[in-house]
């Protein structure tokens, strides 16, 4: 039976990387800003690049927090998608800022000691135990990451990334995940992952 | 550990890729999308695309290979040429563009910087810079309008002071094109790029001089940039991809290792 794979519409610049990615494993997707549609989804992708001040804004203004915080099938945040998941973020010009707060979780200005920023580029992820979001996807896998701002490692962390400090490469509590990473941009490591999600 | 990365660049005419002599007599060497597919399977890290149609003439140039692009390719992409506004870039991130570069219109109008990330963000501005050594003065120079012999000027602007300003105004990543070395494939301009890495706080990539993977290796090594882009060298087959990558790696420079996925 095929599933209802709906990618929420966050106004953000990377939904059609997302839906390419998810059209490329044979999936048909739908992106909504819609909460009927989002809510009889099976799988909910979060997508977002940008700053979470903005992105956060961009919720309010669809008034999607109340749909997004209500849903029980597996969501998957991409990026600024995962660090909109947890409680608050410092990426903000006036301080922290709420989140959805759909699990624990503090987004923080990487401290990267004298590394560059922001981390670009293909760096290794490792699972912090068995868990079905990274089956058949070996330790030390390379993904893409771009970003400034990270969860720190902590008890929702199911793989963890170094640059600098340690960081959370992926987030998951109950029925939401989230990776800081791209995987529709991790060439056949990150379709791996998609799938696994998509397979969930 | 965060690797260093390896960019082809492709330049773009009417949605084919192409080659030229000194920006002339470009000739087409193939379809955009199957080229773009082997550089991604061949290892490529990222993927540069300079669109080099000409608009000067006024009409509105096709940009739907970008769309293309982003359904088949999945590694990262920069799209470069002919963005000389926000919503020009608008147009390309939502084709699935992972990030645009800017060069002359960002001298123009540097707020363009400033505009660009506070729209859509730090990560996907890249900012492009044309940077030449004058023996005569010992100063390296950024220059404008490269792309086209008869309108090529210099800037008021000295490469370190570019960079810091645009840097500051929000820039993401930085290309920097030596032009001393540009085409003649006689290596990177390790002493360039080492002399501005120190200023430059954000990813730089070294463009231009690459014509056997020594180069690559030394780049890296002497100049600590964070990738390096090439064009022909690839094109014409005379670096392949996993062998500079595997000598690069064995060098003790970080490279990524692909995923072998379980094909189930």
């Amino acid at each position: 039976m095929s599933q209802r794979i709906v990618i929420v519409n966050t106004g953000c610049a990377n939904i059609s990387s997302v839906r390419f990615a998810l059209e490329r494993l044979g999936v048909t997707v739908e992106v909504s800003d819609q909460d009927s549609v989002i809510k009889a989804a099976d799988k909910v992708f979060l997508p977002g690049v940008g700053t979470a001040s903005a992105a956060m804004q961009s919720i309010h203004t669809k008034k999607l927090g109340a749909t997004l915080q209500s849903l029980t099938q597996p969501v998957l945040g991409v990026c600024l998608g995962m660090q909109m998941m947890v409680q608050s973020s410092a990426e903000s010009k006036m301080g922290d800022i709420d989140c959805l707060g759909l699990m624990p979780g503090q987004v923080k200005r990487l401290q990267a000691n004298g590394q560059r920023l922001p981390h670009m580029g293909w760096n290794t992820v490792t699972s912090t135990g068995d868990n079905p979001l990274f089956a058949g996807i070996a330790d030390h896998t390379y993904f893409y990451f771009v970003h400034s701002f990270a969860v720190p490692v902590y008890e929702d962390t199911l793989a963890s990334c170094e640059y600098g400090q340690p960081f959370s490469a992926a987030i998951g509590h109950n029925n939401f995940y989230g990776v800081q990473f791209h995987p529709e941009r991790s060439g056949d490591a990150g379709a791996q992952l998609l799938t696994n999600f998509v397979n969930l | 550990m965060l690797a260093k990365r390896i960019i082809p660049c492709l330049d773009v005419r009417d949605g084919k890729v192409v080659k030229g002599v000194q920006f002339r007599n470009h000739e087409i060497i193939g379809d955009i999308v199957p080229l773009a597919e082997r550089y991604a399977q061949a290892g490529a890290d990222e993927l540069v695309f300079y669109d080099i149609t000409a608009s000067s003439d006024k009409r509105v140039v096709d940009k739907s290979w970008v769309s293309r692009i982003a359904q088949v390719i999945d590694i990262p992409f920069c799209v470069a040429g002919g963005i000389k506004s926000v919503e020009d870039a608008g147009r390309i991130l939502e084709m699935g563009a992972d990030k645009i570069s800017i060069n002359s219109p960002a001298l123009t109008n540097p707020d363009l910087i400033n505009q660009l990330h506070d729209v859509y963000g730090q990560q996907c501005v890249v900012i492009g810079i044309d940077s030449f050594y004058n023996e005569q003065n010992d100063r390296y120079e950024v220059y404008k309008f490269t792309g086209d012999e008869s309108r090529t000027q210099q800037t008021r602007w000295q490469t370190v002071e570019w960079i810091k300003e645009v840097q500051s105004r929000g820039a993401g990543e930085i290309v920097l094109n030596c032009m001393n070395q540009d085409g003649v494939r006689q290596g990177y301009d390790v002493r360039q790029l080492t002399a501005v890495r120190e200023a430059c706080q954000i990813p730089l990539i070294a463009s231009g001089g690459a014509g056997a993977i020594e180069h690559f290796r030394a780049v890296f090594e002497q100049a600590d940039v964070d990738g390096a882009l090439a064009a022909s060298v690839f094109h014409k087959g005379i670096i392949d991809m996993q062998e500079l990558k595997e000598y690069l790696s064995a060098a003790g420079i970080p490279m990524r290792k692909a995923h072998l996925r379980n094909k189930d």
